[in-house]
């Protein structure tokens, strides 16, 4: 259980973070192209879930369609 | 369990950071106010669906936000189930949800509930998530949990009556890694417990008839868990466009495997016109439990044929463009756009037989295949 061990304590060491500061290595000014709409995970959320209502309603697989939206922290 | 667990104790130690430490000083920040309006229509393997749905999200004081949906599914299904073993039908789902969110510093909690109604279906869901923005905003986690509870009903039998309860964890990440990448990766286990077959669906065995086989209800297992890990990259061309490559696996307790790939391109024509390629490729090995065709009845503890439990693979091609514009006279709208985007389907099944042609051994018909079409036209207004 070793891999477990390591997983909460980077989790821990994560979660914690806001507790420390952090030098972004890509500055907040330099984040002009991620800012960028075409950047976008979901640009159209109403027509992305649509089309993985579709895909789950026909495959047997579903999940980690992704949901942690922005992490460009830009606008 | 043990897996739940896990997941539980990650999204503890997770919260417990997120709840002892101090909110930073700069603030994240909420979802854009917008309001979409999207038909859809989908047609396919006998099935055509169509209906509007519609997407509104709005800020208060830049701390909190609301969101509300309406959805709604016209089925009118002649299927190959539904051909084979039954009479074509038409009915209506309508969905309803209600989302609201918080921020407080980099931290956003939300929660939102939905409803979903069919005349022989329905299904409540809550779902609760906690995401932070970390590391100079280069990192973003987010924590999910929602529980769904539906009820299951049988047309045209007034005693039928079942139940689904439904359990899903999540984690996502997303990374900035340089000034034009992202990467992704996102973590789902959802754990179902109740009747998990569809009432009508039916398998057939070898039978001593003209036919040479005859049908039986579906058996299925009462649980399923089923575990996905998803991983992705967005990268900004030396030119105005994005490249995104996504990958998913995915694994379960009925011994479905599932592998999907999928690629997208994006690229603005000047500074209104948005066209948008994507491909994806999907393939999963059956369930353990599955056949066509079962040597006689009763033949084991779980039974299915319901073709999504098949091996089998799918691909999609899909085109999108978008229209960017100004509401002339509407002065609280400050853009809108109109988008069409149409998608083209295959879907191949390498153990699931097409009974429609006769003339054949039972277990040596074809093997069946459809294409399908999928329109979704939407408007998007932001104000």
């Amino acid at each position: 259980m070793i891999p477990s061990r390591a997983l909460f304590a980077a989790l821990a060491l994560l979660a914690f973070s806001g507790c420390s500061h952090v030098e972004p290595w890509v500055k907040p000014y330099e984040r002009e192209k991620l800012a960028d709409p075409i950047m976008a995970w979901d640009r159209d959320p109403v027509a992305s879930s649509y089309i993985l209502h579709v895909y789950e309603s026909r495959e047997g697989a579903r999940g980690a369609a992704g949901g942690a939206g922005g992490g460009c922290g830009c606008n | 369990m043990q897996l739940t667990r896990t997941i539980r104790s990650i999204a503890i130690t997770l919260a417990a950071g997120w709840l002892f430490c101090p909110a930073p000083s700069i603030a994240g920040v909420l979802p854009e106010d917008r309001a979409d309006l999207m038909y859809h229509y989908y047609d396919g393997g006998g099935v055509q669906i169509d209906g509007p749905s519609v997407l509104v999200r709005k800020k208060f004081k830049e701390k909190y936000a609301v969101n509300a949906s309406y959805y709604v599914d016209m089925v009118s299904s002649a299927s190959i189930d539904v051909i084979t073993t039954a009479s074509p039908y038409k009915e209506e789902r309508t969905q309803y949800g209600l989302g609201f969110e918080y921020l407080r510093g980099k931290v956003t909690y939300a929660a939102s509930f939905s409803n979903s109604k069919e005349n022989d279906y329905g299904a409540d869901t809550a779902s609760f998530s906690i995401s932070q923005d970390m590391f100079g905003d280069l990192t973003t986690v987010q924590l999910f949990f929602s529980r769904g509870k539906d009820d299951v009903t049988r047309r045209g039998d007034d005693v039928f009556s079942e139940k689904v309860d439904r359990h899903i964890y999540g984690i996502d990440v997303s990374q900035i890694v340089s000034k034009k990448l992202i990467l992704g990766a996102s973590w789902e286990t959802i754990a179902e417990e109740g009747f998990l077959n569809n009432p009508y669906r039916q398998v057939r065995y070898v039978d001593a008839v003209p036919l040479g086989y005859s049908y039986e209800p579906e058996r299925y297992p009462h649980t399923r868990t089923g575990n996905a890990l998803a991983l992705r990259a967005r990268y900004y061309l030396p030119y105005r466009a994005a490249l995104q490559g996504d990958y998913r696996w995915y694994n379960d307790t009925w011994g479905i495997d599932a592998n999907t790939l999928e690629i997208a391109y994006t690229q603005p024509i000047g500074d209104r016109l948005m066209f948008d390629v994507h491909f994806r490729y999907y393939m999963q090995g059956g369930a353990d439990f599955y056949s066509d065709l079962y040597p006689r009845a009763n033949s084991q503890n779980f039974l299915a044929r319901d073709k999504e439990l098949a091996t089998m693979d799918s691909q999609t091609l899909g085109f999108g463009l978008g229209y960017e514009f100004k509401v002339p006279r509407v002065e609280f709208i400050q853009k809108a756009s109109v988008n069409l985007k149409y998608d083209f389907m295959r879907f191949n099944y390498d153990d699931f037989r097409d009974l429609r042609p006769t003339g054949y051994a039972p277990g040596t018909e074809p093997l069946y295949s459809f294409d399908a079409n999928v329109i979704r036209l939407f408007f998007s207004g932001w104000f």
